[in-house]
């Protein structure tokens, strides 16, 4: 009688604790006031920037993208030096289709997060049973397979001249895009935001509590009865959606598209991005993809060698001394402000 | 037919091994101790610069260079790893791609304001060039340098390693460091000096594929893929595995080259993912 007693008063009956864990999961996912203001901003460039809104829907689109790395690496503790394959295959989605007829921008954006997408599926099978330098060998094959791939097929793709002839159509036949930018800008934020949300829901939600358990130690969710590998394969496959959605977005804002979108530096840069802004923070990426662009603006308009050395100063100062990045530096700084 | 497979094969184990000479040090590192150094082409850029402008400006004489570059790259790798990289040995590998991208960057940038963006010009000794005729065939005089020297490091390494004290404490602090340190063997210590030998032969590399593969700032960017194929298929830490990766990769590379120059690296690719797929640690790798 006593040990029903004491395990009753340990574990409340499974109602409660459905109860506590919806609520700490609530908890969790409520808006808090700076990422008001960080959307805010955002849809204000509007009026502050007009001159640079092309510059800015660059900053978002990069930003998606190193979204969805931040969902394998962040999220899911997979490192990939190859998630400029799904970017590509997106951008070449969108290009291809547009460049061929097709160009109703949304449902080339479909287009786009699918192919990327059933890629990322097929491949996830894979990536999920490699850890180590296996691992990295592996996405890194992959996104180099595909830019041979395009390299090769000049005829289809253009190679290293781009794809020519790409040209949209009105959104939703109403809004045209203009040589200003402001079209594309506002039509970018909107699939951002909405690409965020889906992010932040699955961030928030216990799938994403799970991936994080699995992160954090990977022998303890299979005891729970998590499975890592089908979650692993499921999280890679919704971020090569995303980033599938990010090519697209930046096929059909720039009318253009060349190998570049598959090739090495474009997996370095957002694995850059990411970490420069914070993995595992949600925003990083974007705070990342703003600072990176913004400063390859301003160097390399200085030079372009310059550029070079100036980013890998930056990385290397970030690994040594601020490990999760700008962000992760910033909200260690407010909590040590706090409390003194 | 016969001639010109003969001939792809002979370039094929050339380029394999030098392809191994500057992969080798990368494979014993990153197997000893577990560091992902994306940044060792550079070494391999740097020993193929101490060579050329050697040579070009204060006119030392081509095999005078050799020793020099494997010197003064194993010097340059030393401080790198004191002030970088040894903080870094326990940390993910994501911090360590991160950190070794960063030097690789810097690196690219450095030698195009050093040396300028263009390809470095060397002129190797006379008696170097041309062929001699063997046989039925005519041989690449230079290549034939190539293989000899890949041959003379792989026996070096062999030996060093199965026959000397030094060698036993290398493979005493990869297999069970605690146990090693247990025993009054500095771990430390043999990691550096490991590392310094890998990068000079790195550096060696690099001098002598100034001849084959050319030189440029964005030398450790170009070959990056390949010194990773190299190590990821042989296995880390072996050296066997490192030399018969890169003999296959050396052949194929040429083979595709020649006989379907429309898919390009395609076919290397290939074969490296479905090889690691069956093998993740590679064909010789143990842990």
């Amino acid at each position: 009688m006593t040990m029903t007693a004491t395990t009753d008063r340990t574990l409340p009956d499974p109602a409660d604790r459905r109860a506590a864990a919806h609520a700490f999961i609530a908890g969790q996912a409520r808006w808090r006031w700076p990422e008001a203001v960080f959307w805010l901003v955002a849809a204000a460039s509007l009026v502050i920037f007009p001159h640079s809104l092309v510059l800015a829907a660059q900053v978002l689109i990069a930003g998606l993208f190193a979204l969805s790395l931040d969902l394998i690496l962040g999220l899911g503790g997979i490192v990939s030096l190859g998630h400029a394959a799904f970017f590509g295959l997106g951008a070449y989605t969108a290009g291809l289709l547009a460049a061929h007829g097709w160009n109703e921008p949304l449902t080339g954006l479909v287009a786009a997060g699918l192919v990327a997408g059933l890629v990322g599926f097929a491949t996830s099978f894979i990536v999920v049973r490699l850890k180590g330098i296996a691992l990295l060998m592996v996405t890194m094959g992959v996104a180099l397979l595909l830019h041979e791939v395009a390299q090769k097929a000049h005829a289809i793709t253009g190679g290293d001249d781009g794809l020519q002839g790409i040209s949209m159509a009105p959104i939703l036949g109403l809004f045209s895009f203009d040589l200003y930018g402001r079209t594309a800008f506002i039509y970018t934020l909107a699939v951002v935001f909405a690409c965020f949300l889906v992010a932040r829901r699955l961030y928030n939600s216990p799938f994403g509590l799970a991936l994080k358990g699995m992160r954090e130690n990977g022998r303890r969710v299979p005891a729970i009865g998590g499975s890592i590998r089908r979650h692993s394969a499921l999280i890679y496959t919704i971020a090569a959606v995303m980033a599938g959605i990010a090519g697209g977005l930046l096929a059909q804002t720039t009318e253009f598209v060349s190998v570049e979108v598959l090739g090495f530096q474009r997996s370095a840069e957002v694995l850059i991005m990411l970490v420069l802004g914070g993995a595992g923070l949600l925003y990083g990426g974007f705070v990342g993809a703003a600072v990176f662009l913004v400063a390859r603006q301003i160097l390399s308009g200085i030079d372009q060698t310059y550029w070079f050395f100036w980013l890998g100063l930056m990385l290397v100062l970030v690994v040594l001394f601020a490990r999760n990045g700008l962000l992760g530096g910033a909200k260690a700084l407010l909590a040590r402000w706090r409390r003194a | 037919m016969l001639l010109s497979l003969a001939n792809i094969l002979f370039n094929g184990v050339a380029y394999g091994m030098l392809l191994f000479l500057i992969a080798v040090g990368l494979s014993v590192t990153m197997g000893l101790m577990g560091f992902a150094n994306l940044a060792h082409g550079a070494f391999a850029m740097l020993g193929g610069y101490v060579t050329a402008t050697l040579m070009a400006k204060a006119g030392w004489p081509f095999f005078a260079t050799l020793p020099a570059a494997f010197v003064l790259v194993a010097l340059a790798s030393l401080v790198l790893e004191r002030a970088l990289y040894r903080r870094l040995y326990r940390a993910g590998e994501l911090d360590q791609v991160l950190l070794t991208i960063g030097v690789v960057f810097m690196a690219v940038a450095g030698a195009t304001f050093v040396w300028g963006p263009s390809q470095a010009p060397i002129r190797v000794p006379a008696y170097l060039t041309g062929t001699v005729a063997i046989g039925p065939f005519d041989w690449g005089v230079y290549r034939l340098f190539l293989i000899a020297m890949g041959a003379l490091v792989t026996l070096a390494l062999i030996v060093g390693l199965e026959r000397t004290r030094f060698g036993a404490m290398i493979r005493a602090a990869v297999d069970n460091p605690r146990m090693a340190t247990g025993l009054g063997i500095n771990v430390d210590r043999v990691f550096s000096i490991t590392f310094m030998l890998g990068s000079g032969l790195a550096g060696l590399g690099g001098a002598l594929g100034v001849n084959l593969i050319g030189l440029d700032p964005s030398f450790p960017i170009k070959y990056l893929v390949y010194f990773l194929i190299v190590v990821a298929v042989g296995g880390l830490g072996s050296i066997k595995g490192s030399l018969i990766a890169a003999i296959v990769l050396g052949v194929c590379d040429v083979a595709g080259k020649y006989y379907l120059p429309d898919t390009g690296a395609f076919i290397i690719y290939v074969i490296m993912v479905s090889l690691l797929l069956w093998r993740p640690l590679g064909l010789f790798g143990r842990r």
